[in-house]
């Protein structure tokens, strides 16, 4: 039954997909300035959304573990910044495509490309030390210490260009500048991506936390057997 | 409060007096720091204003180095003869404990970095004193944020057997915006220049960051340490 409800979630978010890339080809018209490159920021800040969705349920499932010390927590934070990181990563890879298309480079340093680089070695370091720590119950709590700690990196990316004069080009959405400066079905655009990533992942944390649990079960067993 | 701070000074006077007793890490942090100031002539020209432009740069990255050395026996020097888990049945809170050790590092940081300015300024024939207080304002802000991360992280790896190479890995990350504002200030600083209005905003990046981090790590370090 799960399995078909996850199959089915599956299916959803790449008919979701199909759908959405039919429109951003086909439907949306070129934009006034950049032509037909624009399209790839709807590859860009969508990714960045589901990417930040994921550390932020990863920081409140790790600051659940501390609390409960219930493995689920951890087995969700574990797979939420994976598969966040996945993203993150196509966020940095399409901007990086942007840039060059744009201003003629791959990349600069930037606070806002700083602070997303930043970002994902942070959570990359997070898998490092999870990877390095072989006692479940101490890798579960300096983990979601350290998913705490790096969640931090996350906001000061959100706020960077605010914060600073940045290369990064400023917010569009309506309800971070508060007035049209995007084209209404440009944002729906952006929004029906989002929707669709969301689901991607979501599809994906819970592959990766079906897989998660399969490992403790096999790490307890191994346990079991060296006892005996 | 004052008890707190009683314990978090009886913690960072023992590991000073330990580290001076041995000086097994700061030996090792400042021999490694001047190495790597020496190494630097080979890789750069050593021409007074070339050196004054990356000087901040330079000085942050030996420093962020020799720092690691530091961070990595902040607890590792308690694992002999199980001290540590004595320390952590003593009656001292382990926010105590972690601020006497970040007190400690910090210490010890802040001592191989005044012995590494002049050093540079030997080196380099560069009078780097133009701007003395406000410097060593800068280097005591950017020296704390390195300890609390350092001290904190180095409490999630101090069991593991990757602990030289995890530590820094996790570290130097975190540390970006601090080191970024530390290396810009520095350089103008040393380059004679009083700190402009434009990079005011690093002086506030660095005393939030030490703000919000040393909070953070001082509420959830009993969760590391105690579980």
């Amino acid at each position: 039954m799960k399995d078909k409800l996850l199959f089915g979630a599956g299916l959803m978010a790449a008919l979701y997909l199909v759908r959405n890339l039919y429109v951003i080809l086909v439907d949306l018209p070129d934009e006034a300035q950049q032509g037909a490159i624009y399209r790839i920021f709807f590859f860009h800040l969508p990714p960045y959304f589901t990417a930040v969705v994921m550390f932020l349920g990863a920081l409140i499932a790790s600051i659940q573990y501390l609390r409960t010390k219930d493995f689920k927590y951890d087995c969700f934070a574990v797979s939420a910044i994976e598969v966040g990181l996945a993203f993150a990563a196509m966020n940095l890879v399409t901007g990086s495509i942007w840039g060059r298309q744009q201003w003629g480079i791959w990349w600069t340093w930037d606070a806002r490309l700083t602070s997303a680089l930043i970002t994902w070695l942070i959570y990359a370091g997070y898998l490092m030390l999870r990877q390095a720590i072989p006692e479940p119950t101490q890798r579960a709590k300096n983990a979601a210490v350290l998913a705490i700690f790096a969640f931090t990196a996350v906001y000061f990316t959100y706020k960077a260009n605010e914060w600073y004069r940045t290369q990064h080009p400023g917010p569009v959405l309506t309800f971070r500048t508060g007035k049209e400066t995007i084209d209404r079905s440009m944002q729906n655009m952006l929004f029906h991506n989002t929707g669709a990533f969301l689901l991607l992942a979501s599809v994906m944390v819970a592959h990766r936390m079906r897989l998660e649990r399969n490992q403790r079960e096999v790490e307890s067993l191994r346990r079991f057997v060296h006892a005996h | 409060m004052m008890l707190f701070l009683r314990q978090a000074w009886t913690i960072a006077a023992k590991d000073l007096r330990s580290e001076l007793r041995t000086k097994e890490s700061l030996n090792a942090a400042f021999a490694f720091a001047v190495t790597i100031l020496l190494l630097f002539s080979f890789a750069v020209d050593v021409d007074p204003d070339r050196i004054k432009e990356i000087s901040g740069g330079l000085l942050w990255m030996v420093f962020a180095f020799a720092g690691a050395l530091i961070f990595n026996r902040a607890f590792a020097r308690d694992l002999a003869n199980d001290c540590l888990d004595a320390l952590l049945a003593s009656p001292i809170p382990g926010a105590a404990l972690f601020l006497g050790k970040t007190i400690a590092s910090f210490t010890l940081v802040l001592a191989i970095e005044m012995l590494c300015y002049p050093v540079f300024g030997l080196l380099y024939n560069i009078s780097w004193a133009n701007h003395f207080w406000t410097l060593a304002g800068v280097t005591v802000l950017a020296t704390w944020a390195m300890a609390v991360i350092g001290t904190m992280f180095s409490t999630l790896c101090v069991n593991l057997s990757l602990r030289e190479i995890m530590l820094p890995l996790l570290v130097y990350p975190v540390l970006i915006p601090a080191l970024m504002g530390a290396m810009l200030l520095t350089t103008q600083l040393i380059s004679g220049q009083p700190i402009s209005s434009d990079n005011q905003i690093w002086l506030r990046v660095l005393a939030a960051f030490d703000i919000i981090f040393t909070s953070l790590a001082l509420l959830l370090v009993e969760t590391v340490l105690v579980g």
